[in-house]
């Protein structure tokens, strides 16, 4: 009993094929999804066990070997203390691993539901929100953190929730969008003509069927996170842990590429980067796989 | 022509010559690493300006055909075996110039959309220009000759409707463009894929037409393609009924109709409600069980699982194709006792027992609703009166447009109505809204989606789609709402172990029973009917007739039936209620609507319905479209198209008013009954 849809016969067959495989299985056929995998495993990996991995103590300070181009000893070479630049980069996964999904989660939570509210009451406060959300989305993302961050203090939790709060009209926006589609679906008047109340409506109903929207949202969106914490740290107003963090190291150590000290930034800058491609390899495919 | 016969340029003066020529045809899809075929040693020809029809139900392959004809198949496609030859050229032999030539010169192919086949960002007039340009011909000329195309196709400003872009048409004049395209490379074949499913039964009735009049006028060979099987015997001389891939019966179109000599042909011609039957007349003979999925394999006969006299030899090896007359063919061993072939069904018929003379159970007063677009107010219903009966099939017909579905979701509380409009359940008023509405009322109303795609929740499973009416509006839990889920699952003629599946997990039939059960959940007393089978195939369409039908008898609902199927409606509606433009124009008993006396609007429907049981002599056509809502004609709504139109004035000044014309039929016409009945008796209707 496979499905038999009025459509041209090779799309017939490749859908019903398609809809046989579960998607993390769909995923795993793709080189790109693989690919993105597995250096985001090896980044939450060090982000965890970043101080058994690395090979030297990241804060160690050698005076007598400041500066040090990449060698046998130190892969990496060392910064301007003598500190072993390939163990910071190791451990510098931490403090991104932590901020950036965490206000990724909050701002998809937020987004999602004021999306479906948004996208199924409609009417005039959908009007008036949505003119909210574009007026937010005009302004540029970075800056107004970078501002909320000065006003409210540096902390993992104001970094957190100023990242979130940023991304909540973005990613309701889009959710937005994906609820109207679905609300011209003739399941959502059929829901209404057993009683269903709004509440049941959005999340019984319609939510599961916009759960793709919201998962290829949370990857796209991860990685713009990445970007904004890397970038706050860079700026001076990165969280001040015990363990380094990429943006500050660039930050400490730019001023001497001009010595010919490039390794020092080239690294943790590589770093940002290998992460960043790492989340959007993971979201494109995602969001092949899902759209079909 | 002489030893260069071989040559690649077919000369028109030769000797005649197929203009399509397949044999032993296969066409598979790779799907996944593995080759599925969805052809199987397909062979026929195409004389000269002959009308060839393939007929099918989807996944039969069909459109694979045409594409395949033309090598438009998709990438994964490939023809694995057989040969075509296209006026004695070989399509899958030539190089990518010789292609395009094909495609510009000698074929055309018009599709079911016309809004895709037109590039929406260019005026109709450049697009079909284009072609004449493609030809060698200068700019001003090819726009002239455009011009002189158009209105060929019966476009009757075609200098206007040049200016415009596609979305600017409407469907049926979008379609004329394509034809008129498709026509002006003289193609020696013209290809149609379901030309006319997109749109309206009038509409439909003028493309047909004009597609049968330019095909003399351009001696053109047509290669027809649909799963009407009216549309087909009405287009066509000879026909091909494709079943999963394989040519299962081939012939002359009359033929093959009046007499199949392949079970299925016969059993899809019995699925469809002919020459006036009705639900009273015993059910429709569905055939059994499901299209088998695309690219299945199978020993024998590709049937024979839904066949009702298989043998073991039908299930052991294929049958060939069994010569069965001059010119036709049939791929079954048994293709001498298809005249026989037992129903499939029994013709037991339970009717509801109407309850005599009680009050309407909906009735519905001064019903209009006005939407606003584009600041101009766009009246979709105007002044509805209308009385449901307590146990009938109310049938709702008219043309896409006419408000059927404003009505129906009006009534439900899906949308609010203007604030005049009164609608009653026994009596009591209505609230406009559904918050208003109380759960008693809320249980009597449901409603049967068209495509059960939409309709169902693609996430839920059966089991939670089907039992939520159950706790939400019965209130039933624990071993009643189980009890009463198996009882509702068995009702629909599915079994529990389906319940546990998604909807992409069903065939279209299966899902649309779920529909049926989720409606029938809360114990409605009035069911609206959206067109409930016209997203399903012919064969499932008659099973699920036949369920609404048993339903009706054993839970004594009432059923507003929306459907454009006039055939369908005839089937199974007691009275019937004629919509256009928002305003019922005649109301009245089923067989007296459809006998006649009838409105002119009516007449124009009914006569606009391609018939299996041979041509009518006499048509009345309407021209034109549907004149838009926004800005309806004044008098009567209908005079900017009525063939019978007075000529005194009052038509267009006047509206008429809905009256009863005999005890029980009421019209909205100026033209007396007597004079009605005098115009229109000199007709056989269907």
């Amino acid at each position: 009993m496979t499905e038999i849809v009025a459509m041209p016969p090779g799309i017939v067959a490749s859908q019903a094929e398609r809809r046989d495989q579960p998607v993390w299985r769909m995923l795993l056929a793709r080189p790109t999804f693989v690919t993105g995998a597995v250096m985001l495993l090896f980044w939450i990996a060090c982000a965890i066990f970043g101080t058994a991995i690395a090979p030297h103590n990241p804060l160690a300070q050698q005076l007598l070997a400041t500066n040090h181009p990449p060698s046998a000893a130190h892969w990496f070479g060392t910064d301007q203390l003598g500190r072993d630049v390939f163990s910071r980069v190791i451990v510098g996964a931490r403090s991104i691993l932590i901020i950036a999904p965490l206000a990724t989660v909050l701002g998809t939570v937020l987004g999602t539901a004021l999306g479906l509210a948004l996208g199924y009451l409609g009417g005039i406060v959908d009007l008036l929100a949505s003119r909210l959300v574009e007026a937010v989305l005009a302004l540029p993302a970075i800056v107004v953190i970078f501002l909320f961050v000065v006003a409210l203090g540096v902390s993992t939790i104001t970094q957190i929730l100023v990242i979130g709060f940023i991304f909540t009209p973005l990613i309701a926006r889009t959710v937005r969008s994906a609820v109207q589609v679905e609300g011209q679906l003739d399941y959502v008047p059929a829901a209404r003509l057993l009683g269903e109340r709004p509440g049941r409506m959005m999340f019984v109903e319609i939510l599961p069927n916009v759960i793709p929207t919201v998962l290829v949202e949370f990857t796209v969106r991860l990685g713009y996170a990445i970007f904004a914490v890397a970038t706050l740290a860079f700026l001076g107003f990165g969280v001040q842990l015990s363990t380094p963090n990429w943006g500050t190291d660039i930050n400490a150590n730019y001023v001497l590429l001009g010595a010919g000290y490039w390794w020092e930034t080239l690294f943790p800058a590589l770093a940002i980067a290998s992460l960043i491609i790492a989340i959007n390899l993971v979201a494109d495919s995602t969001e092949q796989v899902l759209a079909g | 022509m002489s030893a260069t016969a071989a040559s690649a340029v077919p000369d028109p003066a030769a000797e005649p010559q197929a203009a399509v020529q397949v044999e032993h045809l296969d066409v598979s899809y790779r799907v996944r690493g593995h080759d599925r075929l969805a052809l199987r040693d397909v062979s026929f020809t195409i004389g000269r300006n002959e009308s060839y029809g393939l007929v099918g139900e989807s996944g039969s392959g069909k459109s694979t055909a045409a594409l395949a004809l033309t090598r438009y198949l998709p990438r994964n496609g490939r023809v694995s075996a057989g040969s075509i030859l296209i006026a004695g050229r070989d399509p899958l032999a030539m190089d990518a110039a010789e292609l395009r030539q094909l495609r510009a010169r000698s074929v055309s192919m018009v599709y079911q959309e016309p809004g895709k086949a037109l590039n929406p960002g260019i005026r109709v007039g450049r697009q079909v220009a284009e072609v004449y340009e493609l030809a060698g011909l200068g700019r001003a000329e090819a726009m002239e000759r455009s011009a002189a195309m158009l209105s060929k196709v019966q476009i009757s400003d075609p200098g206007q409707v040049m200016k415009r872009y596609p979305h600017q048409l409407s469907g049926g004049m979008a379609q004329r463009a394509v034809i008129a395209m498709a026509l002006a490379a003289e193609p020696s074949l013209l290809i149609l894929d379901e030309p006319t499913t997109a749109l309206d039964a009038t509409v439909e009735a003028e493309v047909l037409d004009l597609v049968a009049g330019l095909r003399d006028e351009f001696d053109t060979s047509l290669l027809f393609i649909s799963h009407n099987l009216a549309v087909i015997a009405k287009m066509c001389d000879r026909v091909g009924v494709l079943y999963a891939g394989e040519l299962i019966e081939e012939g002359p179109a009359r033929q093959v109709f009046d007499q199949p000599r392949h079970p299925y042909t016969m059993g899809l011609l019995r699925c469809i409600p002919r020459q006036g039957q009705r639900k009273d007349h015993g059910r429709l003979d569905a055939i059994p069980g499901f299209l088998p999925p695309p690219g299945q394999t199978q020993a024998g006969c590709i049937f024979a699982p839904r066949c009702p006299i298989a043998e073991q030899r039908c299930r052991d090896a294929a049958p060939p194709a069994f010569d069965v007359g001059p010119g036709r063919s049939s791929r079954c061993y048994l293709h001498a006792a298809t005249a026989d072939l037992p129903r499939n069904t029994p013709v037991d018929v339970q009717l509801p027992s109407l309850a005599e003379a009680a009050r309407p159970i909906v009735s519905i007063r001064n019903l209009s609703k006005t939407f606003t677009a584009h600041g101009e107010a766009v009246q979709a219903l105007a002044r509805v009166d209308l009385d449901i009966e307590r146990g009938e099939t109310l049938g709702l017909v008219g043309e896409s447009g006419s408000g059927k579905t404003t009505l129906a979701r009006t009534l439900l509380g899906l949308i609010p109505p203007d604030d005049s409009s009164i609608i009653e359940l026994d009596g009591e008023p209505l609230g406009a809204d559904l918050r208003q509405r109380r759960r008693s009322q809320l249980k009597a109303l449901q409603i049967v989606f068209q495509n059960p795609d939409s309709a169902l929740n693609r996430r839920h499973t059966v089991r939670r789609l089907i039992s939520r009416p159950l706790t939400k509006l019965a209130g039933l839990t624990g071993s009643a709402l189980a009890e009463r889920l198996t009882d509702l699952v068995r009702s629909v003629r599915m079994e529990t172990r389906h319940l546990p599946l998604r909807p992409r997990q069903l065939s279209g039939g299966l899902k649309q029973r779920v529909a049926i059960a989720r409606a029938f959940g809360g114990g409605p007393r009035l069911v609206v009917c959206d067109e409930p089978t016209s997203a399903l195939d012919v064969s499932v369409q008659a099973a699920i007739l036949n369920l609404l039908a048993d339903l009706q008898a054993k839970e004594q609902v009432t059923y507003l039936f929306i459907s454009h199927d006039l055939g369908l409606v005839r089937y199974l509606a007691d009275r019937i209620a004629v919509l256009y433009l928002g305003r019922v124009m005649e109301l009245g008993p089923a067989e007296r609507v459809f006998s006649g006396p009838h409105h002119p609007y009516t007449e124009a429907l009914l006569s606009a319905v391609p018939s299996l049981d041979g041509l009518r002599t006499d048509r009345i056509r309407l021209t034109g479209e549907i004149p838009s809502a926004a800005s309806p004609p004044t008098g009567c709504v209908f005079h900017t198209r009525c063939p019978r139109r007075l000529a005194s004035g009052i038509c267009e000044s006047t509206e008429p008013p809905l009256a009863e014309v005999e005890p029980g039929h009421l019209m909205s016409c100026h033209i007396p009954i007597d004079q009605l009945t005098n115009l229109q008796s000199n007709k056989r209707m269907p």
